[in-house]
């Protein structure tokens, strides 16, 4: 395949860096383990469409409801389709809507987080109190709320699942640049008169990024989640997508009938990619913050 | 400020909060398309009588109006009628509340054991083996999703070994009547409570043998940061000078572990218990359609299909006050078990 090339241009780059993280320890692994499970994930995903035997939605290519055998190494569901084929497929969707829904946080929670903790007094407040009642609340329960009035998407999939995660990114900015500008080099360069979009910018703005990255792996850990559970509620795609959340929706009706392979092997990649993630977050805040590391 | 000023100023700043919740799910339930009139009929529907069936549901209203009217509703103690079956919702999620009630219960203490269980075991074998596979176990339990973790559980226990039941809450007409003196009725609508009450060993049996799939699915998935937060605690109490004293007294290790590091470690966990209580609601959502359990998360998902407006707003607000209940709670206990913390 032709992306072979530069990944093994992108690794050598990366090697210098990759011998860094292993030696500090556990976390350095738990970053080094999460990252290559998203990866192969990843890259499963980008080449279904190359690597799988059968068209993911195309029905009956086998008989119905066949455990795995050769012709079929996971198995068929009750529309006998490839099993094998929807699970490489099955990703898709979600790495869309935990990508789309990360950078909606991004892009609202962090300008968000930076400019009220920035600027404190009433808008800090007005903001960190609307943050904290969307944050006390039940994720998964707004997360539902929202995607039943939005209609089903990978759009407003991720933008009910941003709803729920903002807050999260607010908070872990406001307490860090609440320490952050009361320190000497941002008094130093207020002092020079450095305008306040200086200030956030370019030196408070670096001091948040780690903080930023652990908190967005975490939080793509958590919309594959939600999406997978939106989609067993109803709330996902139609049922032409192939889709992790799909297979373990409707495996449920097939329980009864002994079909296990239906919801294991999908269920599996959902863990899979969710640890991944977690794997990543856990690594990095605990590099970030040695006094947990034990 | 004295605990209960701290109290009255948490209990009304609870009003805005659940306000603010509301009027989002209020604004994004209106603003987009597709409305329970249009829901109600099939494709082609008289006009007059659609908007007949609007008025009767008050949604001809400007926005702002059906908004006030709610609130004043909702000041008065009434969530309005459901625009599906045009029964009270208070009534509706009164009924369901109970199932869900028991089953975060069950599930919490479920959470709370395998969590300090696991954390405590971690942290007296630091760095083994035996610690890595607790926290790679802690790791796992967070990446598992609920409804994935209930139908492994159906498969093994309840179609495989036919140990569980596989969903529901009781055999229907069977269900535990509570205690009745004379006029006096006692019931609360918790199951493993009634059967106590009714003085029906059978009952009790059944009603656990109901939850038990379901809490340890969601008492599991939920456990995993209560394994790494008694596990951190408990690394840090272990090393402080009334620990060394014990040891050195010559206790036995297990009662230096559990009786006297693990309940100094235990506050902190309670904070979490109240944090994560509103994962717990969330959690409960999933697992509850999984094993088709009658509580307030499978009444949110099955109005959902119908846009039951009322009822997804009702429910909204009622989760918001359960949480914000729950947190004042907690945070009220730590005051009451830590005298060092003032408000």
């Amino acid at each position: 395949m032709s992306s072979e090339k530069p990944q093994g241009r992108i690794l050598i780059w990366f090697l210098p860096a990759l011998t860094g993280l292993v030696r500090r320890g556990l976390a350095g692994w738990a970053i080094l383990i999460g990252s290559a499970i998203v990866a192969v994930v990843g890259v499963i995903t980008v080449v279904s469409p190359w690597i799988s035997p059968y068209d993911p939605i195309a029905i009956n290519v086998g008989p119905i409801l066949s455990p795995p055998s050769f012709e079929f190494p996971l198995g068929t569901n009750h529309l006998g389709q490839d099993m094998l084929s929807r699970v490489y497929s099955g990703g898709a969707i979600m790495f869309q809507v935990a990508i789309l829904s990360v950078i909606v946080c991004l892009v609202v929670g962090v300008p968000v987080g930076l400019y009220a903790s920035y600027a404190g007094g009433h808008i800090d407040q007005l903001a960190s109190f609307v943050m904290d009642s969307i944050y006390a609340f039940p994720g998964l329960v707004l997360a539902i709320a929202i995607a039943a009035m939005l209609g089903p998407g990978v759009v407003n999939m991720a933008l009910s699942i941003a709803v729920v995660y903002v807050p999260s990114y607010f908070r872990i900015i406001r307490s860090q640049v609440l320490t952050i500008k009361e320190l000497p080099y941002v008094e130093a360069a207020r002092m020079m008169g450095a305008k306040g979009s200086a200030i956030l910018l370019s030196y408070i703005l670096p001091n948040v990024i780690a903080s930023i990255a652990a908190i967005a792996t975490i939080n793509f850990a958590d919309a594959v989640l939600t999406a997978a559970g939106l989609t067993f509620v109803g709330l996902g795609l139609p049922v032409s997508t192939p889709n992790w959340g799909w297979d373990l929706t409707y495996g449920r009706q097939l329980l009864t009938s002994g079909a296990w392979w239906v919801i294991t092997f999908p269920g599996l990649m959902v863990v899979l990619l969710a640890l991944g993630f977690t794997l990543m977050g856990e690594g990095l805040s605990e590099l970030l913050n040695p006094r947990l590391q034990k | 400020m004295t605990l209960r000023s701290y109290v009255v100023a948490r209990l009304l700043l609870t009003i805005p909060m659940v306000m603010l919740l509301l009027t989002l799910v209020f604004l994004v339930v209106r603003v987009l398309p597709g409305d329970p009139a249009s829901l109600h009929f099939e494709k082609q529907v008289d006009p007059q009588m659609l908007m007949e069936f609007k008025r009767m549901l008050g949604l001809d209203k400007p926005i702002e109006v059906q908004y006030l009217d709610y609130l004043a509703g909702l000041l008065k103690g009434d969530f309005g009628k459901s625009m599906q079956d045009f029964s009270p919702v208070s009534q509706q999620i009164f009924s369901a509340f109970p199932a869900t009630l028991e089953l975060a219960i069950f599930s919490m203490i479920i959470m709370i054991l395998v969590g300090v269980v696991l954390g405590a075991q971690a942290s007296r074998s630091y760095n083994s083996l035996q610690d890595h596979s607790i926290r790679v176990f802690g790791i796992a339990a967070y990446a598992i999703p609920v409804f994935f973790l209930g139908e492994v559980m159906i498969m093994v226990f309840a179609i495989y070994f036919h140990l569980f039941p596989a969903g529901d809450r009781f055999y229907a007409g069977v269900t535990p009547m509570g205690l009745t003196l004379g006029d006096l009725h006692l019931e609360t609508g918790l199951y493993t409570v009634d059967s106590i009450l009714e003085g029906n060993p059978s009952k009790l049996v059944m009603s656990l043998r109901y939850l038990f799939l379901p809490s340890l699915t969601l008492g599991t998935v939920l456990s995993g940061i209560f394994i790494r937060l008694t596990r951190a605690n408990m690394l840090e109490t272990l090393q402080l000078d009334f620990v060394t004293a014990a040891r050195a007294r010559g206790l036995r290790e297990r009662t230096v572990v559990y009786g006297y590091a693990l309940r100094n470690a235990l506050l902190p966990i309670l904070t979490m218990m109240g944090l994560r209580f509103a994962a717990l609601l969330g959690g409960a959502v999933l697992t509850e359609t999984i094993f088709s359990w009658p509580g307030l998360g499978r009444y949110l998902v099955d109005r959902i299909s119908f846009r039951d407006y009322t009822a997804i707003q009702g429910v909204v607000v009622f989760f918001g006050l359960l949480v914000a209940m729950v947190s004042l709670a907690v945070d009220t206990l730590y005051a009451y078990l830590d005298p060092r913390i003032r408000y």
